[in-house]
């Protein structure tokens, strides 16, 4: 089994988000990059999947300039095989869908995992668009996934439940918790992912279909009206007359 | 050209979020100058459907086909691209749910058209353009996305625009069939498991949340934020220390890695407002927060605030709320 796994290099996630003066893009000065947390999950169950049938292969994969590297080395120590680097700005979720599509259909892949959403554009989209391009099934967001050859079991997010899904392979899922518990790098998988392949390869396809004018921050909140605990029940009133929540 | 929206049905209901996509979508047309129609998925009824009029649908497109009652990802976009072709739609508006961003992204490649998620506001149109603000970096901040296709497909974030009624007006229903065959059906689900909702209410539709942290102490003490809840009609939810250790449900835990929530009204309980936390619910209206701790980092993000005891705080929450009656 061929596993594909995308990950995305996103802000840290307790980063206090900033933009240039002229709001075109965000500030990156200080800010820490991690693998997107929800990608840790697809990575870390197809390292177990791989381990469970025995054999297999997990690639990672990232669509970003060269200092996502970082991260790429860090899912290596993670337990990745091989890493391969689409060397290219991120434009859109549709630009980065081509990139993985193309190398999926070319290294003919037969599981592609992602997370459910980038923390950073919350987009929650590429997962499909992936799909269509490739003409197979996606599950969106999938909380559980087995396997048994190839035929795999998963679990998909609706809301207020969950339905199970059985797919045959090639397929795409995007993956959130419970799946796993997310493993961090060993000493002896740091030291082994610098010697593991990492390809860098030139974007293909059309250009992207969105563009960001501007970043903006949310309006300031007017700061907090404390209410007395013995009064607590001013509280309501307030919620009630004031604020007409409730 | 015209306007098409997507509306999910449950047990016949519309839900709310797709009150809110009709009339965005009722509210782009007028913009634009034509009229929204829209296609149902799920189980609807025709009467449910007519009343689409009070969000301003002048049409709506249903088929009864017993197998779309559930999710299938691919026989829905076929049914949505169908209904486009047939409409002519240029703009085709969707909630942000799970469903819509399953179906809206397939779409987007399968229509060649330009995406946005997590659209917050009504586009600009000014000179032909076509720019809609959308949530990004967790809700901590916004971007304005321009979409360049001559196709658009827009997922609009919950709570993001008050649903309009006008009472009396109604939508013509008629009937449509995608001509779907056994092979759109293939992903299928094998099965569908609903949760029990605490209170009836589902919390990423919800309208207020009542939320309990570490602070709650242990999951015997949840009656007390459940109480609350009922009283208010609200959804219970939790972060995620609370559903790591199994106090309550994976499916309640809302932050960055849990679901993110938008309702009008959001009440803390015992939790410290983490930042990871604060990313799943910041965009809700009115925050309010009880914590024994004052300098607790969440009473920042808040409107209203109790400093003291939770266990103290909250049964007199309740019986407030009971008095209003
Ligand atoms: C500072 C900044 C500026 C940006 N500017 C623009 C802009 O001008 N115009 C614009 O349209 N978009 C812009 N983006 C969005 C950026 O291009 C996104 O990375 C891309 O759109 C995909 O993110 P998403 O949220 O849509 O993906 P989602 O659909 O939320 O991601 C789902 C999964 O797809 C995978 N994935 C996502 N991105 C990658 C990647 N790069 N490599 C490998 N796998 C990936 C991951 O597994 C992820 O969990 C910007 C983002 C940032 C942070
Ligand atoms: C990558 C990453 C992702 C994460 N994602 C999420 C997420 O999605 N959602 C999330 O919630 N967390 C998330 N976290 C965890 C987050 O950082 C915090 O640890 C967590 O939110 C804390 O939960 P808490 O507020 O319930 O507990 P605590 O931080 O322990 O806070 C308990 C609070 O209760 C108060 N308290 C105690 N007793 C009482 C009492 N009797 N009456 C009133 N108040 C009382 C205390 O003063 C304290 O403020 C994430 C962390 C990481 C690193």
């Amino acid at each position: 089994m061929k596993f594909l796994v995308c990950i995305s290099n996103v802000p840290d996630t307790t980063t206090k988000i900033t933009f240039t003066p002229d709001n075109k893009e965000f500030n990156k000065a200080g800010v820490q990059f991690v693998i997107n947390p929800w990608d840790e999950y697809a990575l870390t169950r197809a390292i177990e999947l791989k381990e469970a049938a025995g054999s297999g292969t997990v690639t990672v994969l990232n669509v970003g300039e060269a200092d996502t590297e970082p991260n790429i080395r860090k899912a290596l120590a993670i337990g990745a095989d091989d890493a391969i680097r689409v060397n290219a700005h991120p434009q859109d979720a549709y630009f980065v869908a081509e990139q993985i599509a193309a190398i999926a259909k070319e290294g003919a892949y037969d599981v592609i995992l992602m997370g459910k959403e980038s923390i950073d554009y919350n987009g929650f989209q590429v997962h499909g668009m992936v799909g269509e391009m490739l003409g197979i099934p996606t599950v969106a967001p999938a909380m559980k996934l087995d396997m048994s050859g190839n035929t795999a079991t998963l679990e998909r997010e609706i809301e207020g439940g969950k339905e199970i899904v059985s797919v045959n392979t090639p397929f795409v899922a995007s993956c959130q918790q419970p799946m796993c518990e997310p493993r961090i790098p060993n000493m002896r998988g740091i030291m082994t992912a610098r010697t593991k392949p990492l390809k860098v390869v030139a974007a293909v396809g059309e250009p992207a279909r969105t563009q960001v004018s501007e970043f903006a921050l949310p309006p300031k909140k007017q700061g907090v009206k404390l209410i007395d605990a013995a009064n607590a029940g001013e509280l309501i009133k307030l919620l009630r007359n004031e604020a007409k929540v409730i | 050209m015209s306007v098409l929206v997507v509306v999910e049905c449950d047990k016949g209901e519309v839900k709310k979020s797709s009150l809110e996509v009709a009339t965005y979508g009722a509210k782009v047309a007028a913009q634009l100058g034509t009229t929204a129609t829209a296609i149902a998925v799920g189980e609807a009824t025709e009467a449910n459907l007519a009343k689409l009029g009070e969000q301003g649908i002048a049409k709506v497109l249903y088929d009864a086909e017993p197998r779309l009652k559930d999710f299938v990802n691919n026989a829905y976009t076929k049914l949505i691209a169908t209904a486009a072709e047939q409409e002519g739609a240029k703009v085709i508006v969707l909630a942000n749910s799970n469903i819509g961003a399953a179906v809206g992204s397939r779409l987007s490649v399968r229509l060649k058209a330009s995406l946005a998620t997590n659209v917050v506001d009504l586009p600009k149109t000014d000179g032909g353009s076509f720019t809609v603000k959308r949530g990004a970096f967790s809700g901590k901040a916004f971007a304005d996305v321009t979409l360049s296709g001559d196709r658009k497909i827009i997922a609009v974030k919950k709570n993001s625009l008050e649903a309009q009624h006008e009472a009396g007006k109604t939508a013509e229903v008629s009937s449509f069939s995608a001509q779907l065959s056994d092979a759109d059906f293939a992903d299928a689900p094998k099965q569908v498991v609903m949760q029990d909702q605490a209170g009836g209410v589902l919390l990423p539709e919800a309208e207020r949340v009542v939320s309990g942290g570490r602070g709650m102490k242990g999951p015997e003490n949840w009656h007390l934020i459940e109480d609350l809840a009922k009283a208010l009609g609200a959804a219970t939810a939790c972060s995620k220390p609370v559903s790591d250790v199994d106090w309550r449900p994976h499916h309640e835990h809302v932050g960055q890695t849990g679901i993110t929530v938008s309702p009008n009204l959001y009440i803390a309980c015992g939790i410290s407002g983490a930042i990871q936390h604060l990313a799943g619910v910041n965009s809700s209206k009115v925050i309010v927060v009880i914590n024994k701790d004052p300098e607790a980092p969440f009473f920042k993000a808040a409107d209203y605030g109790i400093v003291g005891d939770v266990f103290e705080v909250l049964p007199k929450l309740t019986a407030a709320v009971k008095e209003l009656g």
